[in-house]
């Protein structure tokens, strides 16, 4: 890789780490008092950049705004069906209620000097190779 | 000498208020007194947690920086690259061109990079402000935390005097084997789901979610004070 291209991959997630931290999306009491449903400011979050999100892919697709170096932007549709993506939502929401962290935040407070997420990582690791192994015995 | 100063100030801007608000000199002294109050925006954005409207903001410029360069936003493919990286030579699954994902890797890395930088240079010792009903609710599963000495997780329980005990597995290893497990058989996680995939209007993403939201309620509500019991 391009030194150029590693500079630019490491500010994005720099600037990801940073908003982790300073939104407090990462801390397991906002997950908590999220599925509580005690605040606003989790679904706020999620819902500013929802919200602001389809905003702006729908006007980059509509205005058809080229990306970097002119290059045109794509928007990859996802697989349909609907099993995978309930079960595995399910599955993944009880894990992220439990753990408070979903994987973006893992790295995060890994970074930040929170070693025993390490194991928390090494674990999610684990349950994706377990995944990529039961993968044609599962509903999709 | 500061009060003579603000005393000075105080008084120009009597005098513009007697001339009329929006005369240009009125205007002038307003321009400098914002750009000399940049403290304002240090302590927006150093100081203070930001509020959810500019988390949110933030997070959809990440994502646009990732359309910027021909990505897509989604952290959790992550795990599987490193499987691959790691040799999961078991399954076919991470048998794929996995130098074409490193730009994830570094994104990772950055991640991780971030939350060094603002553990260093921002808040060693980052509290959350959680509502008082969350505090008390905590307390009905025995997690005592104090108003306003909140840290980002329960200490005792994500520790690793704690990760060989039965709550310690199920905390650490067995959410981190369902989070690792659910979101490659979802195919994505709050960012490549949530994020992403409802920013472009995906319904598989939106039932994705839904997954998310039905078990993280059955988790807190319904689980977690048994677990909590152990």
């Amino acid at each position: 890789m391009k030194i150029a291209n590693f500079i630019k991959y490491a500010i994005i997630g720099i600037l990801f780490g940073i908003t982790m931290f300073k939104s407090e999306a990462i801390s397991w009491f906002r997950i908590y008092e999220m599925f509580k449903m005690q605040s606003f400011h989790m679904y706020g979050i999620i819902g500013t950049a929802v919200v602001s999100g389809i905003i702006l892919v729908q006007l980059m697709k509509k205005e058809k705004i080229k990306g970097f170096h002119h290059k045109k932007i794509t928007f990859i549709d996802k697989n349909s069906g609907w099993k995978r993506y309930l079960f595995g939502g399910i599955i993944f929401g009880l894990g992220w209620g439990m753990g408070g962290a979903c994987p973006g935040p893992i790295f995060v407070l890994i970074g930040g000097g929170y070693s025993i997420f390490i194991v928390f990582m090494l674990s999610a690791m684990l349950g994706t190779f377990i995944y990529g192994i039961a993968r044609k015995k599962l509903p999709h | 000498m500061v009060v003579s100063v603000s005393r000075t100030v105080r008084q120009r801007w009597e005098n513009d208020f007697k001339i009329g608000f929006f005369c240009v000199r009125n205007l002038y002294v307003i321009f400098i007194t914002y750009i000399c109050r940049m403290d304002f925006l240090f302590n927006f954005l150093v100081v203070e947690p930001w509020p959810w409207w500019f988390s949110g903001l933030m997070i959809t410029f990440i994502m646009y920086l990732h359309l910027f360069f021909g990505k897509s936003f989604g952290m959790s493919s992550n795990l599987r690259t490193m499987c691959a990286v790691g040799g999961g030579r078991l399954s076919d699954f991470f048998k794929f061109d996995w130098k074409a994902q490193i730009w994830n890797l570094v994104v990772a890395a950055g991640a991780m990079i971030g939350g060094l930088l603002f553990i260093l240079f921002i808040d060693p010792n980052p509290t959350v402000n959680i509502s008082p009903e969350t505090i008390e609710s905590l307390r009905e599963i025995n997690i005592n935390v104090e108003a306003g000495n909140v840290t980002h997780f329960p200490d005792d329980i994500f520790s690793w005097d704690n990760l060989f005990t039965a709550q310690g597995m199920i905390f650490i290893v067995l959410s981190g084997v369902l989070v690792g497990f659910g979101t490659r058989y979802a195919g994505g996680c709050t960012s490549g789901h949530a994020i992403s995939g409802l920013s472009n209007l995906q319904v598989p993403s939106l039932i994705a979610v839904v997954g998310f939201f039905v078990g993280g309620l059955i988790m807190v509500n319904f689980i977690l004070p048994y677990i909590m019991q152990l």
